[in-house]
């Protein structure tokens, strides 16, 4: 059961005119313009108990993402590929409007936009994941944690997604006779990548189109488009998200718009992952 | 077809109106300029002026307004009142009793129970907070013969008809009397039980074929059918 | 199971796997006011996905933390029946009904006039009777019939439709075979009277030009389809009027 949202931030007529305002001459209170991402922040290897871990700062919003994985059975339809599971915890440290319990709609949301975007884009080699095909393959957790809450959760989680997995080493592991799989203290694989993705969350709050939209430009939005793309410049995902609706223009006109600020994203992962990229950005 | 049927048009939600229909929001609204249905409705191009009337509208309160109420809770110092509207309205018991009200030696129950039915004026609403309703005022207070019939509130016009045309008819018809209520619920007083069904009968029928033309001929047809075959003169 | 590689989804002809044309939906059926307890309700099929939707309200809502003090709220349920696919599927609500609940429920917030209802519910209830690709969108379009069959005021009716791609062609309303191997699918729902884009989702790979082309594809199918909706609801009280 979905229903209209009735715990939304106040954001009061004085500031929502404020933002208007400078929406409508092209700037942002934080002092960038329509299109571009408030500033990146992206390290790794911050949980060493992971098998892949990264932080990411988007502006204000924090996002913790972990890698855990372990050995388990292939799904029926797809004996020959492992299994990657995405799911997102908004904890209540992130925000006075998160409250604990199972994660609502609004994190399964974020949490299958991103899991559809890595899986149609094949961003991560199912094949290569496989140990014995047909009976044991690797399965690998993405858990995406955000820690502070200051609007656009899907880009952040999806950088720190990308940047976890890309960061994800594999144990060593022995086949045992029985045929157990027992894994090794020493992790050195990394996982086969084979694109890179991002998502571009763009904000639609009256005529004007925003890319990357904080809490409160998020809050007064009519509504929000999330386009994917791998770094090919593919649309490997499209997600409207909110009440509101868009024209064909509008929808049109973000995508080229998404396309723009991805490679602002695509180039924040080059920088915090140099070498250890395994594909190069064009 | 009759020459008034082709002047009445079936509308459907987010349909184009002529400019000079009547805002009536919620029903008739206007977007970008133009007037627009926002519900099912027949457009009538017969009169001066085209008129939309909605096959279907939700009631809400307005002040002034006379309905019929079924009491849903009784409360400590008032009772709720379910006035078929999504909002539940509330009679105070000082205004019911006509005196100041003391809930130590007052037992409510003994004037409204569950399940009774009062007619009462809205004396105020505002959307924010519930309506409150009087009974004083001629002919209100609790209903303690004959039968209730509801239907759509949007049939009560239909009911009542053009110059009350429809109601009159009825009425002669059947010697009965009737109050057809804004909120869809019609009180009515007939000599004896067969009167009385023939009636429920043809509110029915009303309610079901309101969006059609010549109703009131058929209704009335239809009346002396029924008187026919059930042997009331 | 069969797989992607095994089977040919798009012939030497061009033609899909149950014979329609790349453009070509499903037959379609649409039938309103066929639950007598609910305020509006519609049954919907395109091909074999049947999709059930409920309207009730607007009413008292059920919890009093639920009241908005400027506006109707929506609630709505996208559910799939246990037996409307192939395995059983288990009725407590998974993640993919959650999110699509959510969808849905955005699909109309901006359709349907909830201001002039304050601290009040409309329901909108869906039920999957059987699946077979399209569901969503199915369901979009039996909830805009059912609201109109309520009498909820909306600004104009929405329809929804999918496009995929199979075998690098887009297709139009896919089913169930083509969405399990297709390399993309496009939900979208609209209302075309106003030109506006309600529910739009991508799931698979496909370039700019692709999605432009795809979007167009859907929004002319939806046009359709609406204007199927306004017969079907014209067509409820003609009948009636035969008298």
């Amino acid at each position: 059961m979905s229903l209209t949202p009735f715990r939304v931030p106040i954001v009061p007529e004085l500031r929502k005119s404020t933002i208007l305002s400078l929406i409508s001459k092209g700037l942002r209170i934080e002092e960038r313009d329509l299109y571009t991402p408030r500033l990146i922040k992206i390290e790794t290897g911050v949980v060493e108990r992971a098998e892949g871990s990264a932080q990411v700062q988007l502006g204000k919003t924090q996002v913790l993402v972990g890698v855990k994985v372990d050995v388990g059975t292939p799904f029926k339809d797809t004996p020959d590929e492992g299994v990657i599971a995405v799911n997102a915890e908004f904890v209540p440290i992130a925000s006075p409007m998160f409250e604990p319990g199972p994660p609502d709609e609004n994190a399964i949301e974020l949490a299958r936009v991103i899991d559809r975007s890595l899986r149609e884009s094949n961003a991560v080699d199912r094949k290569s994941l496989v140990i014995i095909p047909g009976q044991k393959v690797w399965v690998v957790h993405v858990d995406i944690y955000v820690l502070n809450y200051d609007g656009n959760l899907f880009d952040a989680s999806m950088l720190a997604t990308m940047a976890a997995l890309i960061d994800t080493r594999l144990p060593d592991y022995e086949e045992l006779e029985t045929g157990e799989i027992r894994l090794k203290e020493e992790k050195k694989t990394p996982l086969q990548i084979n694109k890179i993705v991002t998502t571009v969350n763009i904000a639609k709050i009256g005529d004007y189109l925003i890319v990357d939209p904080n809490l409160d430009e998020e809050t007064v939005a009519d509504t929000k488009l999330i386009v994917a793309y791998d770094h090919e410049g593919n649309v490997v995902g499209i997600q409207k998200s909110g009440a509101g609706s868009m024209t064909r223009e509008e929808i049109l006109k973000a995508i080229d718009i998404g396309s723009k600020a991805a490679r602002v994203y695509f180039k924040s992962l080059e920088e915090a992952l140099g070498e250890r990229l395994p594909v190069k950005i064009g | 077809m009759s020459e008034e049927a082709k002047t009445r048009k079936l509308v459907v939600p987010g349909e184009r109106l002529p400019d000079e229909v009547e805002l009536k929001e919620p029903y008739v609204v206007e977007v970008e300029g133009a007037r627009v249905a926002t519900v099912m409705g027949v457009l009538d191009l017969h009169g001066e002026k085209p008129s939309f009337i909605p096959l279907q509208t939700v009631y809400v309160p307005k002040p002034g307004d006379v309905v019929i109420g079924m009491i849903q809770s009784i409360g400590v110092m008032n009772w709720q009142v379910d006035i078929n509207s999504p909002y539940v309205a509330v009679l105070n018991a000082q205004d019911f009793l006509g005196r100041p009200y003391n809930p130590l030696t007052d037992d409510l129950s003994q004037y409204l129970n569950i399940g009774d039915y009062v007619k009462a004026k809205v004396v105020a609403f505002d959307r924010s907070r519930s309506p409150i309703l009087t009974v004083q005022d001629k002919g209100l207070g609790k209903i303690t013969e004959g039968k209730i019939v509801e239907i759509q509130a949007a049939k009560i016009p239909r009911v009542i008809g053009k110059k009350r045309s429809m109601i009159t008819m009825l009425q002669e018809e059947l010697g009965c009397d009737i109050f057809a209520a804004v909120n869809g619920r019609i009180h009515i007083k007939c000599a004896d039980s067969e009167r009385e069904s023939i009636l429920v009968l043809a509110i029915k029928m009303i309610e079901r074929e309101a969006h059609t033309v010549g109703l009131t001929a058929r209704v009335q047809e239809y009346i002396q059918e029924l008187k026919k075959v059930k042997g009331v003169e | 199971m069969a797989k992607a590689t095994d089977v040919k989804l798009i012939d030497e002809f061009g033609r899909r796997h149950d014979g329609r044309l790349p453009e070509e939906m499903r037959p379609v059926s649409m039938r309103i006011n066929v639950l007598d307890n609910a305020d509006g309700s519609a049954l919907v099929e395109f091909g074999r996905t049947r999709v059930l939707a409920a309207v009730y309200g607007p009413r008292e809502p059920v919890q009093r933390f639920m009241i908005l003090p400027d506006r109707a709220l929506l609630r709505v349920r996208y559910h799939m029946a246990p037996f409307s696919t192939a395995e059983r599927k288990s009725p407590a609500p998974s993640r993919r009904e959650i999110e699509l609940s959510k969808v849905i429920r955005e699909a109309f917030e901006d359709i349907i006039l909830v201001k002039y209802f304050p601290r009040t519910a409309i329901d909108i209830f869906i039920e999957v009777l059987q699946a077979d690709g399209g569901t969503r969108t199915a369901a979009v379009t039996a909830a805009s019939l059912a609201l109109a069959n309520a009498g909820i005021p909306m600004k104009a009716l929405v329809a929804g439709i999918a496009v995929g791609k199979i075998e690098g062609v887009l297709v139009l309303d896919v089913d169930e075979v083509e969405d399990g191997v297709g390399e993309a699918d496009m939900p979208v729902a609209a209302a075309p009277d106003i030109g506006k884009i309600t529910l739009f989702q991508l799931n698979g790979v496909l370039t700019r030009e692709e999605v432009e082309k795809g979007l167009d594809m859907a929004l002319e199918a939806i046009k359709k389809l609406v204007e199927l909706e306004k017969q079907t609801l014209v067509e409820e009280y003609v009948t009636t009027e035969e008298v």
